[in-house]
């Protein structure tokens, strides 16, 4: 996981922290709750969320195949799906649940970048398995809220192995 | 013994074509096929480009085997065992890299990236009869490469490749032509598993009859893009191909735009020359007939048994193995020209995401049916799966005979028969009028 320094002892930067980790257990809520159209809302018009394949956590979408780069026009379409009976693997739909630990915080001109470490657990047709991974989530400022610029979910495992398909949002 | 005789009923005349369900549940019928079939067929490995400069090398396993093709210092791509031939340890222990030597970590053998032992400690203690020359490292007995697809075979005295291949060479050649300087598979794999048999998935990849009603939610996103999707009606209604050896293809029209060359409106104005000019390209180079054939219809082709090529709004190479009768490990990479140029490629990887893949908006749907399929045979009750779709008739993309062209090869290879006559019979008697 890259290296990001805290934001510093002060008092805003403690501020910043109990905002961001509301943040990110609030996002986890709504995807838990398969709140898919209030999870939407989070994002900036121009957000992005990005999977990389497992054996190249680095790649860059547009030279790289990756497992996913929604821009809004696809993430809407990816939630439509999840929200439909026609989108089989996830119809019915999984029961999961987020950990999310490990938060560092570092403020880059302008910008908020969140690093996370996440367990995800899937539970399906007598499917247990978890997916484990970090984000990055890169956070703006709006009218005084914090909003997903750019989100990201780089996964730890060598192979998607049991999984099959990353049908939910990571 | 077991007998694979009553596994499957195909009897033309009456219009049945049926498949015993234990063929994708029993242990028994597993074994046989890892004995029968990929102990005896050619099998895919990688793509040349893989490993593009001296010293590069990537394992990886096939059939259960580790192996590793490394690129030699003169420039040749061989394949080895992936096992020490001093006691075993595995080589090469990186899923890729780069050496100009690979020692064993265990008594620290070495090899040159050609095979060659060259370094042995205390050589001096190993008896006069001690051969280094001998003891290089091990390719498997057969290695072949077409167009730059490279297979192997654990049968020695498998027949050579391009006979193999039959009539599936000819549709290689339609995806390697479409390169002006050579194919390359893009870095980033997906790598996963189906909890299902392997069979299934042959099935489900030259299954035109499954794609509109599995598919629903992704032809309704590529309609909201402002793409018309009304061809879908009629899309799999080409004649369905065999292509001997229990290869075969299904072919469809595209509704879609591809890198090569299909404008459509998603890839912007910017790209309608570039795009226009590679088509011209394929027309001066094949003719009219072949680059339509090329640029405006889309084919799922199989290589048997487990190789499948997915040349559509992107070229998917997907190799998958069963690991036990329930259990499938998939890896699939894209295949891209080398000369194609970063917004062709951008949109190529980006139609990839939109259907292909783990993260898709249909590939999971289909990992969903097959273990659908194989969670629903533990039912019992029903012991044949139908497969007659279109045996009384020429058949088209959307009825079975690909499925059925795999299966009597499948039958064929166990029941020891060999290569057998996979078309069904109304086709192979037309064939035979026409001559």
């Amino acid at each position: 996981m890259p290296e990001a320094s805290s934001a510093g002892n002060d008092g805003s930067a403690t501020v910043l922290r109990a905002a961001v980790e509301e943040f990110l257990y609030r996002e986890a809520a709504l995807l838990d709750a398969w709140r898919l159209d209030e999870w939407l809302a989070l994002f900036t018009a121009d957000g992005r969320y990005l999977v990389p394949t497992t054996d190249l956590p680095d790649g860059d979408p547009q030279k790289d195949l990756v497992f996913i780069d929604d821009d809004m026009v696809r993430l809407r379409a990816r939630v439509e799906r999840l929200k439909s009976r026609h989108g089989h693997r996830e119809y019915p739909s999984s029961r999961t649940r987020r950990f999310i630990s490990n938060i560092r915080i570092k403020v880059d001109d302008g910008a908020i970048v969140v690093t996370s470490s996440f367990l995800v657990y899937r539970f399906r047709m007598g499917e247990s398995s978890p997916y484990v991974g970090w984000y990055e989530h890169r956070l703006k400022q709006i009218d005084g809220e914090l909003k997903i610029q750019h989100r990201k979910a780089v996964l730890d495992q060598e192979a998607l192995s049991e999984h099959g398909a990353v049908s939910i949002i990571l | 013994m077991f007998d694979p005789k009553h596994l499957i009923i195909d009897s033309p005349n009456e219009g049945v074509f049926r498949v015993h369900r234990s063929a994708m549940t029993s242990p028994e019928i597993f074994r046989m096929e890892q004995e029968r079939i990929f102990n005896k067929c050619w099998l895919y490995l990688c793509h040349d480009s893989e490993v593009e400069n001296p010293g590069d090398y990537r394992r990886r396993n096939v059939a259960g085997r580790p192996l590793f093709f490394i690129r030699g210092s003169d420039g040749k791509l061989r394949v080895f065992l992936n096992t020490c031939t001093h006691r075993g340890a595995l080589i090469c222990r990186h899923d890729q890299g780069h050496a100009d030597i690979l020692q064993c970590f265990y008594h620290a053998w070495s090899f040159n990236n050609q095979g060659d032992l060259i370094g042995v400690p205390d050589e001096a203690g190993y008896p006069a009869s001690f051969n280094r020359a001998e003891m290089g490292l091990k390719p498997p007995p057969r290695v072949e490469s077409y167009r730059g697809f490279v297979f192997v075979s654990f049968n020695p005295d498998v027949e050579e490749l391009v006979t193999y291949l039959a009539g599936a060479r000819e549709y290689l050649d339609l995806i390697a032509d479409q390169a002006e300087k050579g194919m390359r598979i893009i870095p980033g794999s997906n790598r996963y598993s189906i909890k299902a048999n392997w069979k299934l998935l042959v099935e489900n990849s030259l299954d035109g009859y499954h794609v509109r009603p599995t598919h629903k939610t992704y032809f309704e996103y590529v309609k909201s893009m402002g793409i018309n999707t009304s061809g879908v009606q009629t899309a799999f209604s080409r004649p369905a191909l065999v292509l001997g050896n229990g290869h075969a293809v299904e072919e469809h029209d595209g509704i879609r735009g591809r890198p090569i060359a299909r404008w459509s409106p998603l890839f912007g104005e910017e790209n309608k020359e570039e795009i226009a000019a590679i088509r011209a390209g394929l027309v001066r180079k094949f003719g009219e007939q072949k680059a339509r054939h090329m640029a405006d219809i889309s084919r799922n082709l199989l290589i048997y048994p487990n190789l499948l090529i997915i040349d559509s709004i992107d070229i998917t190479v997907r190799i998958f193995w069963p690991l036990a009768p329930d259990l499938i490990e998939v890896t699939a990479w894209q295949l891209a020209p080398k000369e194609e140029k970063p917004e062709l490629l951008a949109r190529r990887l980006d139609n990839f995401l939109t259907f292909h893949g783990p993260g898709g908006f249909a590939t999971p749907d289909d990992v969903e049916a097959i273990e659908s399929c194989q969670a629903g045979y533990k039912a019992e009750g029903v012991e044949w799966s139908e497969l007659s779709r279109g045996m009384h008739r020429e058949a088209i993309a959307e009825d079975e005979l690909q499925l059925r062209a795999f299966w009597r090869q499948w039958f064929g290879h166990l029941s020891g028969l060999g290569h057998v006559e996979t078309n069904d019979p109304v086709i192979r008697e037309k064939a035979a009028l026409a001559r």
